[in-house]
């Protein structure tokens, strides 16, 4: 495994080119002696999203946090761009964490500093020019349709649009991998519907590599039947019948990987509980 | 209690410790790595030491009042009334000063930093710096340990100074004693070992308000209700090792000067 130490000249995301976004081993983790995830295998691809379901409290965030090395598995690897984050020191984390960019569950938004300085956390961290800083806040959080709320704390917005702005610091550096912990959870149907547009833009528009984690079945099918037209800017349905072929499904039951394919495997699948699910 | 259990507890306590020990050395260490965070140590060398100043004053200058009305009276019944200030400064100097303010120091900040890092373990703020490649030891515990220690020590002799002065204003004004006589004793029988003993002792007590605050800030767990058990729990940990880590230097500085 090559040392990010020497790696300053190329991008974390392209020194293992043929290498795939997320790649997890066998992994497990238990929490006060209580199995929460048990023996865990999947892969994100370069360019894919794969969307993670399952029911409330079965780990679905914890597997987010191991993707981006915030918790460390008891047994199992996990790779992210071909390095095995499980077994990373903190420090080269911090580095390789800058090619990854998430959207926690609630936002986690920085409460004593405003929507600017939060989107642009990351950039004021790397002493880049105030300007500049201001700019690209700006482009981020055009992107969301926030730009109007540069200098307001996350007190003064409401939830959907805490959530935007989570999104918008996520993007900021458009990273190569995106994590999205429930980014729906706790809003109303039409807040859910902006958000999960921008989640189908960022994936269409640049291409990013994504896991999506989710429990609501209307967000999960709403990224696999629709498609932002670069043309129109406008977020449009796919034909009946048809999904977004770079979009599949992990479905996760009591700790255990029990689904791990296509739209359409998932919906003709014989699995009682996936049947249980869906319906 | 079952053996087990006892067995459980041991495993925590040391766990804890390992923790706290591991969190401190990995703070320490980050001052000398880069980014070094300058203005996080401004700011925070802002709230903690100017923030706490009106307390440091008001408790150093009561303390020392009263501390001249009670051993006026007493060294009067030996003759010795006029000792008054060289007891008012040796105790505001070696014990009451650093230890008092380090007490004030840690109700306001030791609670301060366990509710405010608590408060973002909880809401996930910790894990979303982490995420965005900032060590929230560097950027939040590194300034907190080094703003603590330096402005610690400076409250601890701007209380000493104030204590004084208040012992002052009572042996002259409600006692009646010489001023001259008063000042001239506080400083002349101070020698340099006093002076370092109440020197030194606010880098430790800084070290731990500053460690213990953000160790349990750090590990909260559980909601608004784990923020408040960490914040007690910083407050009632900090105060206990401040008085304890007193008798330990005391002991040991007595030990190499003799006084």
């Amino acid at each position: 495994m090559a040392d990010l130490a020497v790696q300053q000249d190329v991008p974390e995301s392209q020194v293992y080119p043929d290498a795939p976004a997320v790649r997890f081993e066998d992994v497990s983790i238990d929490f006060e002696g209580k199995d929460v995830l048990e023996h865990i295998s999947f892969e994100v691809k370069r360019g894919e999203t794969r969307i993670l379901l399952g029911p409330a409290g079965v780990g679905k965030s914890v597997l987010l946090k191991l993707a981006n090395g915030l918790f460390r598995p008891d047994s199992g690897r996990i790779f992210v761009f071909g390095y095995e984050v499980s077994a990373m020191p903190e420090e080269d984390l911090f580095r390789l964490r800058e090619t990854i960019g998430i959207v926690f569950q609630e936002g986690a938004l920085f409460d004593s500093l405003t929507v600017r300085d939060n989107v642009g956390y990351r950039l004021m961290e790397q002493h880049v020019p105030d300007d500049e800083i201001d700019q690209r806040v700006t482009e981020a959080l055009r992107f969301v349709e926030l730009e109007h709320t540069l200098t307001k704390l996350p007190s003064e917005l409401s939830g959907g649009m805490r959530r935007r702005v989570a999104i918008a610091r996520a993007i900021i550096t458009k990273p190569d991998l995106l994590l999205y912990d429930s980014p729906t959870g706790g809003l109303d149907p039409i807040t859910s519907t902006t958000i999960m547009e921008l989640v189908i833009k960022q994936r269409d528009f640049y291409g990013t590599s994504s896991l999506l984690v989710t429990h609501r079945l209307q967000d999960a099918f709403m990224l696999v039947s629709h498609r932002f037209d670069k043309e129109t800017s406008t977020i449009m349905q796919l034909p009946d019948g048809t999904t977004d072929p770079s979009t599949s499904f992990l479905v996760l039951h009591q700790g255990k990987l029990v689904f791990d394919g296509s739209t359409h495997d998932l919906v003709h699948s014989d699995d009682e509980f996936l049947k249980q699910y869906l319906a | 209690m079952p053996l087990s259990s006892v067995d459980a507890a041991a495993k925590r306590g040391v766990a804890a410790v390992q923790q706290y020990s591991l969190l401190s050395a990995r703070s320490l260490g980050n001052l000398f790595r880069r980014p070094f965070y300058g203005a996080d140590i401004i700011t925070q060398a802002d709230l903690i030491g100017v923030g706490s100043l009106p307390i440091v004053i008001l408790t150093g200058f009561f303390t020392g009042g009263v501390l001249a009305l009670q051993s006026a009276s007493t060294l009067a019944q030996f003759g010795a009334a006029a000792i008054t200030g060289q007891l008012v400064s040796f105790s505001m100097i070696k014990e009451l000063g650093p230890v008092l303010t380090s007490l004030m120091v840690s109700g306001r900040n030791a609670s301060g930093m366990a509710s405010e890092l608590g408060s973002m373990m909880v809401t996930e703020q910790i894990d979303a710096m982490r995420a965005l490649g900032t060590d929230p030891l560097k950027k939040l515990v590194m300034p907190r340990i080094v703003s603590t220690i330096i402005m610690l020590f400076f409250l601890t002799i701007v209380s000493d100074a104030v204590g004084i002065l208040g012992g002052a204003g009572v042996a002259v004004g409600l006692l009646g004693q010489d001023a001259s006589q008063y000042f001239h004793n506080a400083y002349q029988s101070l020698q340099y070992p006093d002076i370092l003993q109440g020197l030194v002792k606010p880098l430790f007590f800084g070290f731990i308000i500053a460690t213990i605050g953000c160790y349990y800030g750090m590990n909260t767990r559980g909601g608004t209700q784990g923020v408040g058990r960490s914040t007690t729990q910083a407050v009632v940990v900090s105060s206990v090792l401040i008085i304890a880590m007193d008798f330990v230097i005391s002991n040991f500085m007595i030990g190499i000067f003799g006084r």
